[in-house]
């Protein structure tokens, strides 16, 4: 027998106790009321910036003002080849994932990407690499993220967000910069991803 | 935990005398490693190493418990993630024919592997086909299990390990004593002087002016796995679910070097445990809210990533999923056990754990150390043939904190109390593997000092006892099922009255452990 079906005929062996008209759908689950929170706009800014990230909020007109704040000291910035044209900053050098070779992300200043979606409840910004997202890989090697997260984007909790992803695209889901807690259990920012986290919450 | 393969051979058989011991084969414990009353003496006596863990987990205990709070549902969200957890191992069978499905429709390749062997063989072979030497790894526990990086360096494969916590157990030629944090043991000035002594050796070496602070030794991590991500071909990771429905596997870390081993290498290999199985897309969400608060004690760990096969132009353009057993389905047979394939390794039950705190997680001997250990290794690899082994199930005062805190409510002290009766079983008339079981109960009640340490941490007496009441004399008399071994010896042929209640250790001394 191959390892397949004998891995299968194993786990029929061993479930032998389940009565055999039982279908999945009569172990019951209950499922646990929807959290009621307050502001999610509030909460999703107060709780981004318990990760040790930055946030700031501000209107479409004031967008271009805060994104120059927040790519300060930038020369050379990673850009999505679908960043919509209206948030290309002024300023830095704009490099376009075209894509390009890893050891050339590994060589700009940062990255500007948008989100998703944002979580309230956890302080959590989603990427499915959509449009003006990037690659996985292009948020990934730059030590600095700046990303623009719209407030009509932000859900309440993480059911919410679960619900209106798309399960076949690739994810990320991003709660404040690359840490590690490893040694003595001392928090520290930034080990392999990047070290410096910027959200822009539009609206 | 594994001899740190380096590039010659040479090199690899003058280090030979340092290697510490390897995973065995078959998996879940490790060779050369005592039973856990010997090694948990030993441990005892290390001042520095109970310092160290008890400042981790007390750490740990308190942020947990913290965010926990904050979630008004969380008894509800425990029910849903036991009762989830239920209906994907009832129905396992129909699960993992739907994620292969799933899985092979996204453009993965879906393997079986019946045991260790046939895992790691798999492995090697796909590793070996992209003409490579070396493979960078996500954290996994499923392939320490299998002895994975032991297997690859008798292939001549160099595996490294890229979270920080397994790069310095690698590179001390250590032992994982945690599932959270496999470093814990280790404090920052022995962290400092693993990486000048060892780093060049395996790659970029740790600048000469390296301080112990855990910002710089964090950076100096940072440098030296960075040239190995950027030049990787083959990546090899393990996941903490897997959705039946959609294909889409699930992995929750801090770092980001799981990020970088998922999606900058050409070939991706997971290696995925048959109980990583959960039925719907839907069904994460209680999991994702779970996981992170039960294990590192925040709202959400900084960076979770999930794929389904291969993404055209976008991460591995080759992905492989080998379906792991070796030993689960024996799990899943045993109707008491059953359960302990609900864990999701968050490792809240090794922080609550009187014992796990005293002792380390080395004593175990086992690559799943702590309360889940002390019941997931007995039955992976089966009781009555392996000292080491039958000994885990007494590693426990059943103070029962461990099942308090689980996300999936698995009751670890019910578990415990029925593998006491297996390995009772498996030696009855054979007097020397009894004399270790007893050693293990002795240590644990015989020291009141210990015990009563035990019972304060837990806020739990006479609770044990009726934990292993599980049937009633004729006349409707309560009495004890199962109790603790060796006194199962004797309640298993007849039924025990139910003491009054009093503490456990008040109870051991007045029946002299059961025996009056
Ligand atoms: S047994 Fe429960 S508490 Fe322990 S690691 Fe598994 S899920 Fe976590």
């Amino acid at each position: 027998m191959n390892a397949r079906d004998a891995i299968l005929a194993r786990v029929r062996t061993a479930l032998r106790d389940v009565p055999r008209d039982e279908t999945p759908a009569d172990v019951e689950v209950p499922r646990p009321p929807a959290p009621v929170l307050p502001d999610r706009v509030e909460l999703f800014a107060e709780r981004v910036a318990d990760y040790k990230a930055t946030v700031v909020r501000c209107t479409p007109a004031e967008l271009p003002e805060r994104l120059a704040e927040a790519l300060h000291g930038v020369a050379r910035l990673l850009v999505p080849t679908d960043l919509p044209a209206e948030l290309h900053p002024a300023g830095p050098e704009l490099v376009e994932d075209t894509p390009l070779p890893v050891t050339a992300l590994d060589a700009v200043d940062g990255v500007l990407t948008t989100a998703r979606l944002g979580i309230a409840e956890t302080g959590t910004i989603v990427l499915d690499h959509g449009p003006g997202q990037g690659r996985r890989a292009a948020t990934l090697v730059p030590d600095l993220h700046v990303c623009v997260v719209r407030t009509d984007q932000v859900v309440t909790g993480v059911p919410d967000a679960v619900a209106a992803l798309d399960p076949h695209r690739p994810q990320t889901w991003i709660s404040g910069p690359s840490a590690t807690s490893d040694i003595e259990l001392d928090r520290v920012e930034g080990v392999h991803g990047p070290r410096t986290l910027r959200v822009l919450l539009v609206g | 935990m594994s001899e740190l393969a380096s590039e010659s051979s040479t090199r690899r058989s003058a280090r030979s005398a340092e290697v510490a011991p390897r995973a065995a084969a078959g998996g879940a414990t490790f060779l050369g490693t005592p039973a856990f009353p010997i090694a948990a003496k030993a441990a005892l006596a290390d001042a520095q190493l109970r310092r160290n863990l008890a400042h981790a987990t007390g750490t740990i205990r308190g942020k947990r418990a913290a965010v926990v709070a904050e979630v008004a549902n969380w008894e509800e969200l425990r029910l849903a993630g036991a009762a989830l957890k239920d209906r994907t191992l009832r129905h396992l069978d129909t699960y993992l024919t739907q994620l292969e499905t799933a899985l092979t429709k996204a453009g993965a390749t879906v393997h079986w592997a019946r045991d260790a062997a046939e895992a790691n063989r798999i492995v090697v072979d796909i590793a070996r086909g992209h003409g490579t030497d070396e493979v960078v790894k996500v954290k996994s526990m499923a392939t320490v299990e299998i002895g994975l990086n032991e297997a690859l360096a008798d292939a001549g494969i160099t595996a490294w390990e890229t979270d920080l916590a397994e790069l310095i157990v690698q590179l001390g030629h250590d032992l994982p004593s945690h599932i959270l944090v496999p470093a814990i043991h280790r404090n920052r000035s022995e962290v400092r002087e693993i990486f000048l002594r060892e780093m060049g050796r395996a790659g970029r070496p740790a600048p000469p002016d390296l301080t112990d602070n855990p910002a710089d030794l964090a950076a100096a991590a940072r440098e030296h796995l960075r040239e190995k991500f950027l030049r990787a071909k083959v990546a090899v990771s393990g996941a903490n679910f897997a959705v039946a429905e959609t294909g889409t596997l699930a992995v929750v870390e801090s770092e980001g070097n799981g990020r970088m081993c998922l999606t900058l290498p050409e070939v991706l290999i997971s290696v995925v445990g048959i109980e990583k199985l959960v039925p719907t897309w839907a069904d994460l969400d209680v999991f994702l809210q779970l996981l992170p608060r039960s294990s590192t004690g925040e709202r959400m760990n900084p960076y979770t990533s999930m794929w389904s096969g291969v993404t055209p132009g976008d991460g591995p353009q080759e992905v492989h999923v080998v379906l792991l057993d070796n030993g689960r389905t024996d799990v899943l047979a045993d109707e008491v056990g059953r359960q302990a394939l609900r864990c999701i390794r968050c490792s809240a039950c090794l922080n609550v754990c009187p014992v796990y705190e005293r002792t380390g997680g080395h004593s175990y001997g086992s690559v799943y150390p702590g309360p889940i250990g002390a019941i997931l290794t007995p039955m992976l690899r089966g009781v009555g043939h392996d000292e080491q082994v039958d000994s885990l199930p007494y590693a426990s005062s059943l103070c029962g904190a461990c099942f308090e805190v689980c996300p999936v409510r698995i009751d670890i002290p019910e578990v415990l109390v029925h593998l006491r009766s297996q390995v009772v079983d498996a030696h009855r008339g054979r007097p020397s593997l009894q004399g270790a079981a007893m050693k293990a109960a002795s240590w644990m009640f015989g020291t009141s000092a210990r015990t009563a340490a035990a019972e304060k941490l837990s806020g739990l007496g006479s609770r044990v006892l009726d934990r292993t009441v599980r049937r009633r004399a004729p006349g409707g008399r309560r009495a004890l099922g199962s109790l603790p071994w060796p006194v199962s010896a004797w309640s298993d042929a007849r039924d025990t009255p139910v003491p009054p209640p009093e503490s456990f250790r008040a109870w051991w001394s007045r029946t002299d452990g059961g025996r009056r």
